[in-house]
């Protein structure tokens, strides 16, 4: 990975602040009773967006009725503190609403995967080999065909990574435990996590390739 | 897609892929830019690189830029 995309961090702060978000901004920034009013629309402006992200990230949950509704005003409570807890650092490279949501979609996702941790459907440490073919779309029927290629894969999961990464590519890949739970499994956060699993998938391809298994430019074996 | 190829783009990695930190710091500008159609991938390639392989930071852009339509409705 590299540390950053050329046009990332360099807008003048004030330079395309629209009049609305500088609104936004002046009320929060502001002491008593229009802050208050302020704060309260905002309130009902992200628990309208936590509602319709848990709505549309609903079906493929096992949260529902209530407790997905609960899920959505903790998530807008949440994002509401650390909105106003990082207004300095607002720096209007979008509409302040924009900034906003980011924070509420956050608190969501960061919430699902609480409940995924409190409620595990496997145990995060299981290992049943036997589902990463289905995982990946192989057909049953043709095992003759891809049998050696998931018994190289799991000699190179053994052998090519580190125990934090296989942990994290078993949790992951053959568990289909979701990020977010694991960063709270093992005290990590987002960024370490994909990393280790960036890092376990470039040594597994890799690996794959040098036995022959995967082609360095066509993606399939011919 | 079939079982090979579909093992075979979960395995490449893509070397321009910024990480989770960063496309979380930009995300509401990349998003703000894809729902004014304007040419967010060419601008942050990393970023795009990123979202098109992380599953969390993708389904936050998905549901960012669902909730910025829903606004421009």
């Amino acid at each position: 990975m590299v540390p950053a995309d050329p046009e990332v961090g360099g807008t003048p702060p004030a330079a395309r602040l629209d009049p609305e978000s500088a609104e936004w901004l002046r009320v929060l920034g502001e002491a008593g009773p229009q802050r208050e009013a302020a704060l309260a629309q905002l309130y009902e402006l992200l628990v309208r967006i936590a509602r319709g992200e848990v709505a549309r990230r609903g079906p493929r949950l096992r949260i529902s009725g209530p407790e997905l509704d609960d899920l959505a005003c903790q998530a807008a409570a949440d994002a509401l503190l650390a909105i106003t807890g990082k207004l300095g650092q607002f720096r209007a490279e979008s509409r302040f609403t924009t900034w906003a949501y980011k924070f509420v979609i956050f608190e969501v996702s960061a919430k699902i995967g609480r409940h995924f941790w409190r409620h595990p459907s496997v145990p995060l440490d299981a290992e049943d080999w036997d589902r990463l073919p289905g995982h990946f779309g192989f057909d049953p029927a043709y095992q003759a065909e891809w049998g050696e290629l998931f018994a190289a894969l799991r000699r190179a999961v053994d052998a090519e990574l580190t125990p934090r990464q296989r942990e994290v590519f078993v949790a992951i890949v053959l568990n289909d435990v979701p990020l977010d739970t694991l960063v709270l499994s093992l005290a990590s956060s987002r960024n370490a996590i994909y990393k280790m699993l960036f890092d376990a998938r470039r040594k597994l391809r890799a690996a794959l390739v040098a036995n022959g298994y995967l082609h360095d430019e066509s993606s399939r074996r011919s | 897609m079939n079982g090979w190829s579909e093992l075979d783009r979960f395995l490449r990695t893509d070397p321009r892929d910024v990480g989770c930190a960063q496309a979380m710091e930009m995300l509401h500008v990349y998003a703000e830019l894809v729902a004014a159609d304007a040419p967010a991938e060419a601008r942050y390639p990393g970023i795009a690189a990123h979202l098109r392989a992380c599953g969390p930071c993708g389904e936050d852009f998905e549901g960012l830029l669902a909730a910025l339509r829903d606004d421009a409705h």
